[in-house]
């Protein structure tokens, strides 16, 4: 077992290392930073979501607040842009405290529609405080990452940091889903009281791990600000939110490397087709729609599910023990 | 500077508003009994109910057809929604059917978008534009006929519970599925009832604000999540807690992007939200557990 | 160990649990029984931080626990079994047994991201432990099969010995031999008398009167939320309100 989760740590390597190799073209480098940093994204929703079954409609929020975080200490205040990072990571973390402790008491809907409103009001906090903000036209003059005297300041630079950043935290996250916690966090999805009968304080459990996919989430912001080097509110709506979770049902809930697949497909599905775009809202609609009614446990276990039962049938039915 | 003027202006647009956000409670509600199901896409009906009307007035001239045509188109819609992404769920958990309709909701707003595109388009006022005085006050006809007509749906929605005996099979539904059942009542109708009642109040309340605020394809989002805010506020579950629920938040939000700052207006809704959930989660009137 | 003190409950109109006052002794097996819709689940509830009583106390070693959330109980080191079968259906049967060491162990969301060598080594004990205990109940085969396809005995089976590997002083159980064959159910009566050579005090609530006249010690039993008899396994048979609440009061013993 131990040695399988070498190999698959080690061919996530060589293939970010081959692709580094192989591409030539900013463009697919750029492209693939999306992708990155929708996966840093995906993950923290899917520890939350997935593993945990509590939900989030205002995850886009946490992205903004990194984002912004980072974006407006250092444009404005001149900031080292690590440590406006780590502010942006005290930032979130702080906020989904302060909106976990009442938040997560709730259920289903009264959730949902927590995160949901919270969400709205920090795209419209961030839209409307434009002395601080820029307001809707955005804040430019972002800065780049340094490391030391080299600037990361070309998509191909801006690679390598990303997609180690992204191995790392995929790396932790699943680590973290089968340790103690990571147990502890996927029995209170299946039944809360059996948890809370092994002294499972669930509702703590709960906060932690909001406010774990809530450092993800601005960790990721803020990359995205140093990428770009410009932010403006349209990119941290409800409808990127609702993104955020098509991706993690179309990968898998419960699955880091689904969490990977959702971001991938649906970050490059759009530039793929380019007459896409004004289809995109009907297809993200039709995608969550399809994926929970036919296939809820997303593509990859979906399709590995169908495929068992096919060999199940074909075999004349037998279990096998 | 808060004047009589002002504070009544405030009140009149708050209350329209708010009636607005009553018949969309009114429609989560109505679900809500049936199936204990959140409707998300409840905020698509009423902008696909204001774009079909528009549509159809401009084939036919004639407002009440094109407010009959609305309504029962999308109430079409909303029983093929129930028929297609609802009845073949396996597994209805709560965060299932959460994102079932937010999909459903995201693929009805991505559909009006392809039809209609991205403009606003117009529907004549009911009874012309001139205005009244109330008062110290200027009120458009139109703000009477919102009013006017969601006391009427309310009152007959009421009448209808309570008097004819398929809204009476639908509160047994609501109080006790088993029961229901038992004596013969056939959830599955309710459930399509319930589906198609809802998605005409959604229509209605879209055509009757379109005079006011024009039709656009993503109208329903922000009235869906803020009718569904009204509700909470109310009590889910309880309809006379959703049309309260809906006149406090219009009112509420109306004195607030008066008096404080109007881009922060949809803000100051969901803050009453937010603070509603984590201080009386069940609402004004207390919803059913 | 465990002590009820007229401990009383009512939802909205319906007294679900009235003045009753219990007592568990250590090391003792000991029975609820009644009629369906006595009470005795709204008991479990109550000991275990479920549901919180209007009036009296519950004191566990010596200690208030009414009132007291589930998990804070549970850490006390009372573990119990639902009435119907609460297991963890996405994850394996050796997985449900190692969340009952949760209380026993102590890695945070920290040391489990980085596996930090001490979370490590106190991983491998926790897997050990879990094996024990599902080794104690006869399901170390099935470590890795899924809990959700086992049928209903073994996930009865699987219940205890997730509550067991938490290693409690008390053990709670709730209808364990509800659904299960003649064979099944004498295979948990040994279990039963075996949890008690460990140590485990026992408390039972069953309608599966043979299974409780065998084990139990000390039969309490509950009708309409009251406490209408409690004392050995032959008292009890022969008590004639016991006898009314079960048959009515037509038939004569």
């Amino acid at each position: 077992m131990k040695g399988l989760l070498v190999n698959r740590w080690g061919l996530f390597a060589a293939a970010v290392l081959l692709l580094a190799g192989v591409l030539k073209e900013d463009y697919y480098f750029s492209l693939l930073n999306f992708i990155g940093i929708h996966t840093l994204l995906v993950v923290g929703l899917n520890l939350l979501m997935g593993y945990g079954g509590q939900i989030s409609l205002g995850h886009a929020a946490f992205f903004g607040l990194g984002a912004y975080t980072s974006g407006v200490l250092t444009a404005a205040y001149g900031v080292n842009p690590w440590l406006a990072l780590v502010a942006g990571l005290i930032i979130a973390g702080a906020t989904a405290f302060l909106l976990g402790v009442p938040a997560l008491k709730l259920r289903g809907y009264y959730l949902a529609m927590a995160t949901l409103g919270f969400g709205i009001i920090v795209f419209i906090v961030l839209n409307e405080a434009q002395p601080l903000t820029g307001g809707p036209s955005g804040l430019a003059g972002i800065p780049s990452l340094s490391l030391g005297p080299l600037a990361l300041n070309t998509p191909r630079r801006l690679y390598f940091l990303i997609w180690a950043t992204v191995g790392l935290v995929m790396a932790l996250s699943a680590n973290l889903v089968d340790s103690r916690l990571g147990r502890a966090l996927r029995a209170l999805h299946d039944s809360e009281p059996a948890a809370q009968s092994l002294a499972v304080d669930t509702f703590a459990l709960k906060l932690k791990v909001f406010i774990w996919s809530a450092l993800y989430a601005s960790l990721a912001g803020s990359l995205y600000a140093h990428t770009l080097n410009f932010i403006a509110p349209s990119s941290f709506t409800f409808m990127f939110s609702i993104k955020l979770v098509t991706m993690v049902v179309l990968g898998g809930m419960a699955s880091i490397w689904g969490s990977l697949l959702g971001a991938a497909v649906l970050t490059v599905l759009p530039e793929l087709l380019t007459a896409f775009h004004d289809y995109e809202v009907v297809i993200f609609g039709a995608i969550l729609m399809a994926v929970m009614i036919f296939l809820p446990r997303g593509l990859v276990r979906g399709l590995l599910d169908l495929w068992e039962f096919r060999n199940y049938k074909r075999q004349g039915g037998r279990i096998p023990v | 500077m808060v004047t009589l003027v002002s504070l009544l202006q405030y009140l009149v647009s708050g209350l329209t508003n708010g009636a607005i956000y009553a018949l969309i409670a009114l429609g989560f509600g109505i679900i809500y009994n049936a199936t204990t199901i959140i409707n998300f896409a409840q905020g698509e009906m009423v902008a696909l109910g204001a774009l079909c009307a528009i549509s159809f007035y401009h084939l036919e001239p004639s407002l009440p057809l094109a407010f009959l045509a609305g309504t029962g188109l999308v109430t079409i819609i909303g029983l093929a929604f129930e028929r297609a992404a609802l009845r073949p769920v396996k597994d209805p958990s709560p965060i299932t059917l959460i994102i079932i309709t937010v999909g459903g909701a995201v693929f009805l707003k991505g559909v009006a978008m392809l039809l209609w595109g991205k403009e606003a388009y117009p529907l004549p006022s009911f009874s012309g534009n001139v205005p009244l005085n109330l008062g110290p006050a200027t009120i458009l006809p139109q703000n009477l006929w919102v009013l006017g007509l969601t006391a009427a749906l309310v009152l007959g929605l009421e009448a209808f519970f309570r008097l004819t005996l398929v809204g009476k099979a639908m509160r047994a539904c609501a109080y006790n599925p088993r029961a229901a059942r038992l004596v013969g009542i056939p959830a599955a109708r309710m459930v399509q009832l319930s589906f198609g009642l809802s998605s005409a109040l959604g229509a209605a309340a879209g055509i009757l604000i379109a005079p006011l605020t024009l039709g656009v394809y993503d109208m329903g989002t922000m009235l869906g999540l803020k009718g569904f805010s009204a509700a909470i506020m109310g009590g889910l579950g309880s309809l006379l807690g959703g049309v309260l629920g809906g006149l406090v938040l219009g009112v509420a939000e109306a004195l607030a992007s008066g008096f404080v700052s109007s881009g922060y207006r949809d803000a100051v809704a969901f803050l009453i939200l937010l603070l509603v959930l984590f201080l009386r989660p069940q609402g004004i009137l207390g919803g059913r557990k | 160990m465990l002590e009820l003190q007229n401990v009383s409950l009512a939802f909205g109109g319906l007294q679900a649990v009235e003045d009753v006052s219990l007592s568990v002794r250590p090391g003792a097996i000991q029975a609820i029984i009644g009629p369906n819709g006595a009470g005795k689940t709204t008991l479990f509830h109550l000991a275990t931080g479920f549901l919180a009583p209007q009036a009296g106390r519950i004191v566990f070693d010596g200690q208030e626990i009414q009132g007291r959330p589930p998990h804070a109980i549970a850490a006390l080191g009372i573990a119990r079994t639902f009435q119907l079968v609460q297991l963890f259906d996405h994850m394996t049967v050796l997985e449900n047994a190692m969340v009952g060491r949760h209380r026993l162990s102590r890695a945070g969301l920290l040391s489990g991201a980085l596996r930090l060598p001490r979370t490590r080594t106190e991983e491998k004990l926790i897997r050990e432990e879990a094996l024990a205990a599902l080794e104690f109940v006869g399901l170390a085969d099935r470590a890795r099969q899924s809990a959700a396809v086992l049928p209903l005995g073994l996930k009865r089976l699987l219940e205890i010995a997730r509550a067991y590997a938490s290693r409690p002083t008390l053990l709670l159980l709730d209808e364990p031999a509800s659904g299960l064959d003649a064979a099944e159910t004498d295979r948990l009566g040994e279990m039963i008398l075996a949890l008690r050579e460990q140590g485990i005090t026992v408390l039972l609530v069953e309608h599966d009167m043979a299974l409780t006249m065998e084990v139990a010690e000390e039969i309490a039993v509950l009708n309409y939320g009251r406490l209408i008899a409690q004392g050995p396994p032959r008292a009890i048979q022969k008590h004639p309100e016991v006898i009314a609440a079960y048959l009515g009061t037509d038939w004569q013993a």
